[in-house]
């Protein structure tokens, strides 16, 4: 009774909150309901008794890839309106009855699949999640996990690398008169 | 009365197409950033409640990796993002549309 309670209440503040974040017009806004959606999602990973799958997910979505945005967002002058015109409403209809379809699949599927196969590696309730995840992340998904962590590594030198271009130049440590020179040069290169 | 699968199922679903519209409809990259994490999120219950109702741990274990894909994917876009706004100076998409098609 407590689960069902939890998962309609977790549920409705999920989607109130993603629709949020889908339609307003203010990053700030977006940004603070896309965090607080995730943080609604764990709820549903612990009611999963997939414990450690929630934790990683506050950690790394609340966590990490919040900051990110957030630090992201500074380097852009976010509160800009972007104006919106939606062109060829016909594609918007094709897209939209190919979601429609999707969606009729996705609710078909466990129907079809009702008699599959029988756990692969099965949960073990008397070790716990966490011990029981790691058991099996260290050693029958050893090596996607190790694919992972280069791919981290990669996505991490490439953000550096995108992303810190000129960013040698600090405007507390200048003068003025070398600031103005500098934004006189920017002028110009942004009217080419 | 206690939850089926199928109620995991539809939830997912809808966070999915929530994400989906996203996509759709926004002009502005960064909400399509957004949309991307909110779809990511959406499959992650899915796999969860499938791990969960079918014993399973595989569905958790896929759960993790698409997280650590999510995380390389706004190191990496954030990146492009910045870079894009330097040299364009707007995040509007229709203003990356350079081909005529």
């Amino acid at each position: 009774m407590f689960e069902v309670v939890a998962f309609y209440l977790f549920a409705f503040l999920t989607i109130a909150m993603f629709s949020i974040t889908v339609m307003t017009n203010n990053a700030l806004y977006a940004l603070s309901s896309l965090a607080a959606g995730m943080i609604f999602i764990s709820a549903f990973f612990f009611i999963l008794d997939a414990d450690f799958l929630g934790v990683v997910q506050i950690v790394v979505y609340t966590g990490a890839v919040m900051a990110l945005y957030a630090f992201g967002m500074m380097f852009f002058d976010s509160m800009a309106e972007v104006e919106e015109k939606i062109a060829s409403p016909r594609l918007k209809f094709f897209l939209s009855g190919m979601i429609a379809l999707i969606v009729v699949i996705i609710f078909v599927a466990p129907i079809i699949g009702e008699n599959a196969l029988k756990g692969l590696y099965p949960i073990h309730l008397e070790y716990g999640n966490a011990q029981d995840v790691g058991l099996v992340l260290f050693t029958k998904y050893i090596v996607p996990f190790e694919v992972a962590a280069v791919m981290l590594l990669v996505a991490m030198i490439g953000g550096i690398i995108l992303a810190g271009k000129k960013m040698d130049t600090n405007l507390t440590l200048l003068s003025e008169e070398a600031i103005d020179e500098l934004e006189k040069t920017h002028d110009v290169k942004d009217k080419k | 009365m206690s939850l089926a699968l199928n109620d995991y199922l539809i939830l997912s679903t809808i966070i999915f197409v929530i994400g989906l519209i996203g996509v759709i409809r926004r002009k502005n990259l960064l909400m399509l950033f957004f949309s991307t994490e909110i779809m990511l999120n959406a499959v992650n219950i899915g796999l969860a409640a499938i791990s969960k109702f079918h014993g399973d741990l595989t569905g958790q274990m896929f759960a993790f990796f698409i997280v650590a894909i999510a995380a390389s994917e706004v190191a990496v876009g954030l990146g492009l993002l910045i870079l894009l706004y330097k040299r364009k100076g707007s995040i509007n998409l229709d203003s990356i549309v350079s081909m005529k098609g």
